[in-house]
């Protein structure tokens, strides 16, 4: 409890109503009733089961993004050596495996349902696997180093290796035959045609729109969590313990 | 030019230097010679009376690389940490020419881990190749990226406390493109595919090597130079 209070005072934020958070919490609760509620003769040959898209690839998406972010703080924070890049790369990752886990497993239903089995390699089921692994070795990694200056180094470095094989898996690995997709043209494909019912196109949108925000609120709770933490650490090294 | 042949001579220094060590004590090679002939062993001895398909072949040829490679090439690191040699080699070469130098001996260190396996592989497995040349393409240029991406990655971990499961842990997600193109051209290869066949799966292994090693090179003066303070 007292360590709660501190944390709020420590803060420093204006606390109000915050529209953005009531805003986001009913924009999520339009997106989830639409979600369940729209017509199912509109989600095309796959009926129900096709719901789950409203779902799985807003959480996919995010799940990129979050890397995203986590490998530029990384890359920033080997240029300039700033702590605060060091912890909104961690901010970002340990929410990204969040999301990693959240996709891993709601596409593994949907080939179930689709594809007819949990797993199959297909080569987005591969990069997905390979991102799950990967901030789960970069997490081991950060915990393995005492000295922190290194562990953020190191940590750093090792994100980097990562997105340069990133590529490889996204683009290479499906040219070769053996790995040959399962999954659908991306919905907007190359001749910029659409494939999907306006209505559930628009449900769509609105879940990339409303994951997207719900993910920056959850980063930027996080961050501030850190950087209070940062800053209660540094007063009791100053107090001496 | 002057400077690039001193960073080719110190990296040239530092692979001899351990090449010199390697031959007093024999713990790499050792390592991971038995570790080879040991997965090896026990692949036949389970599989036993069962034929193996060729595409099979090349899979478990790479699992026990794979494997004998993460028993022992950390070691090039992890000992200079051990031994408290790492500050002199600061000292005495540029981080590149130390990436050089380990990334070097770990290679040698792979292509005499396959004068020993692929022999064992013939006698036991019934190992036939289709198309040597894209065979033993396949097999350097998968060498190439295992060691450049192992080199760095034990730089990191004989940071972190020289903890050797960390190693695997670290490496495999790096490697899995690099384990998924190599088998597969491996695949072909054995099948005895043309060489347009086995062609793509070269190019991704060509292109991995190239790009971590550059990404190797540029990360090693931050991760070589980072102080390990509290061990």
């Amino acid at each position: 409890m007292r360590r709660i209070v501190r944390f709020w005072i420590e803060d420093r934020r204006p606390t109000g109503l915050a529209p953005g958070k009531i805003a986001l919490g009913l924009w999520m609760t339009a997106v989830l009733l639409a979600a369940f509620l729209l017509d199912a003769r509109r989600l095309g040959t796959l009926g129900q089961g096709a719901r789950i898209i409203f779902f799985h690839i807003p959480v996919a998406w995010v799940t990129v993004l979050a890397f995203i972010l986590s490998s530029i703080h990384s890359i920033l924070y080997l240029a300039k050596r700033s702590r605060t890049n060091d912890r909104r790369a961690v901010s970002a990752a340990g929410l990204g495996v969040v999301f990693c886990l959240l996709a891993t497993l709601s596409g593994s239903i949907f080939a179930r349902i689709t594809w007819g089995a949990f797993w199959n390699w297909d080569p987005r089921e591969t990069t997905i696997f390979f991102l799950l692994l990967f901030y789960a070795a970069y997490f081991a990694l950060r915990v393995a180093v005492a000295d922190e200056e290194a562990r953020a180094t190191l940590s750093a470095a090792y994100n980097v290796l990562g997105l340069v094989v990133v590529p490889f898996l996204v683009f290479v690995a499906p040219r070769l035959s053996a790995l040959a997709g399962l999954h659908p043209e991306p919905i907007l494909n190359v001749q910029g045609r659409l494939d999907m019912d306006p209505a559930a196109l628009g449900v769509f949108l609105a879940a990339l729109v409303g994951f997207t925000g719900l993910f920056f609120w959850a980063y930027d709770l996080n961050n501030r969590a850190m950087d209070v933490e940062e800053r209660l650490f540094e007063q009791e090294v100053e107090h001496g313990g | 030019m002057r400077t690039v042949r001193l960073w080719c001579a110190a990296a040239w220094a530092i692979c001899a230097k351990d090449l010199r060590t390697e031959f007093r004590t024999r713990y790499a090679l050792s390592a991971i010679g038995l570790f080879a002939v040991t997965t090896l062993t026990v692949i036949s001895f389970s599989l036993g009376p069962l034929g193996l398909e060729r595409d099979l072949l090349g899979a478990l040829l790479w699992v026990v690389l794979f494997f004998s490679a993460m028993a022992g090439l950390s070691r090039t690191f992890v000992h200079e940490e051990e031994a408290h040699t790492a500050p002199a080699l600061r000292l005495a070469a540029s981080p590149g020419a130390v990436y050089m130098g380990k990334f070097l001996f770990n290679l040698l260190l792979l292509l005499a881990l396959e004068a020993v396996v692929l022999p064992l592989f013939v006698v036991l497995m019934g190992l036939e190749v289709g198309h040597p040349g894209a065979f033993f393409l396949a097999l350097a240029l998968g060498d190439l990226g295992l060691s450049g991406v192992t080199t760095v990655v034990a730089a990191m971990v004989a940071q972190a406390g020289a903890r050797s499961a960390l190693f695997t842990v670290l490496s495999f997600p790096l490697l899995l493109p690099l384990l998924v193109s190599s088998i597969e051209g491996t695949r072909l290869a054995l099948e005895g595919k043309d060489i347009g066949t086995v062609w793509p799966s070269l190019q991704v292994l060509l292109a991995y090597a190239v790009a971590m090693i550059t990404a190797a090179l540029l990360l090693f003066p931050l991760i070589w130079a980072s102080p390990t303070r509290s061990r």
